[in-house]
């Protein structure tokens, strides 16, 4: 039989233990939170359909992730979805003429917001909202189409 | 409502049985006292369901994690996606299998252990001797081992975690020439810390409660005797196992 003193320190030892494995799996197992550090702002996109579009979902440009994605609400006028991205503040020089299209990363891969810049001299500010945008390409649509003879210029 | 009657067997016991168990819960609550008696009792109590857990729990994780990877491996080969095996890993130890296999097992090893003790002392009229010396055998005894076990429990979780995830790697790193890197950093891109890892951890503390209730639930209502002992740790196993299962369901269906 140990003595007591000995099987209270082994006991806060184990509990160190798990501790440690607690902060080890959070910090190099798991994304971290995801969350931009450091400052970041708005730009808003109205997208026709976002399609599989996620919260937490990327905001890349150039194949970069510059930010993600905040909250996705349908606009009740317009009856768009409001996409509301959050961008780290080290990239506040996106053109204010950039495009945003909604991909996807792979065949079966996650949904993203694409972000192609344009030439502008004018960077956006938060609360921005995207000129030009692409929605969700939705597969069914596109077979749709296909099948239907090839051609997506009606109306 | 007879008891003795088939209805009363199927329908009733079990209610009584639960209602009992809610009500001792109850009563041991409202009987906390927390003070450095209490603090070094409990942490007796993490030695002796967590510590000695240890070396199960270990050796179950790696294991667990070395099928788990070649059952993955071999099904993601088939539609070509091994490069998810790493996140399918993680995902289903941390969400699912470390919780609750973690503390299946800690019924059975640690679980039993306490009914029988708390039956025994109950048999030897240990509680009442305690009683009569003016401790009240709630706080001495049944407290200790509730806090300890929602303390163990996580930290048990967590090695079988840390086990599984380096049987993981083993097996696909070093056996079947997975890139490393590409295997961890699957994981780091795809894991959420909120919702997947923390989710995690929040069942375990709560499979954790569970299971130290119930098992200092049935050590104390059992009948003292060497039978009643007996059926008493039968009793722990099956019901912690059930009730964490259906919690783990209902835990999962919430937070998804």
């Amino acid at each position: 039989m140990k003595s007591s003193h000995q099987i209270e320190f082994t006991a806060g030892l184990f509990l160190l233990l798990g501790i440690a494995c607690l902060i080890f799996l959070a910090v190099q197992a798991t994304d971290g939170g995801s969350e931009i550090r450091g400052g970041s702002y708005e730009l808003v996109a109205s997208f026709g359909n976002v399609g599989g579009l996620r919260p937490r979902a990327k905001v890349s440009m150039a194949g970069v992730t510059v930010g993600q994605v905040e909250r996705i609400e349908l606009d009740p006028q317009t009856l768009d979805a409001r996409v509301t991205m959050k961008i780290s503040e080290r990239y506040d020089d996106i053109p204010d003429d950039t495009s945003a299209a909604i991909l996807t990363s792979g065949i079966l891969g996650d949904q993203y917001v694409g972000l192609e810049p344009g030439g502008s001299p004018e960077p956006m500010r938060d609360g921005d909202q995207f000129l030009i945008t692409q929605s969700a390409v939705v597969l069914e649509q596109l077979i749709g189409r296909f099948m239907m003879g090839g051609g997506g210029d009606e109306e | 409502m007879t008891t003795g009657s088939v209805t009363g067997k199927l329908f009733v016991d079990p209610v009584k049985e639960m209602g009992r168990a809610v009500l001792f819960l109850f009563t041991a609550l409202s009987r906390m006292r927390f003070g450095k008696t209490q603090f070094l009792e409990t942490m007796r109590q993490v030695y002796f369901m967590g510590v000695r857990s240890l070396v199960i729990i270990m050796i179950s994780g790696f294991f667990v994690g070395l099928v788990l990877t070649l059952q993955l491996y071999d099904t993601l080969s088939r539609f070509g996606a091994t490069e998810a095996l790493g996140t399918a890993l993680a995902l289903s130890l941390f969400r699912e299998l470390g919780p609750v296999l973690t503390v299946i097992l800690f019924a059975g090893r640690a679980g039993t252990s306490v009914t029988a003790e708390i039956g025994l002392m109950k048999a030897t009229e240990q509680l009442d001797a305690l009683d009569l010396m003016a401790i009240d055998p709630m706080e001495r005894i049944v407290q200790p081992r509730l806090l300890a076990g929602i303390l163990a429990v996580p930290a048990l979780v967590l090695v079988f975690n840390v086990m599984a995830l380096l049987g993981g790697v083993v097996f696909s790193v070093f056996m079947m020439g997975i890139d490393g890197p590409s295997f961890w950093g699957n994981i780091q891109a795809t894991v959420a810390l909120g919702r997947d890892f923390m989710g995690g951890m929040f069942k375990a503390a709560v499979f954790g409660f569970l299971a130290s209730w119930l098992a200092v639930y049935f050590g104390w209502s059992s009948k003292p005797t060497g039978e009643g002992v007996a059926l008493a740790t039968t009793q722990t196993v099956i019901t912690t196992a059930i009730a964490v299962l259906l919690t783990d369901f209902i835990l999962s269906a919430f937070m998804l």
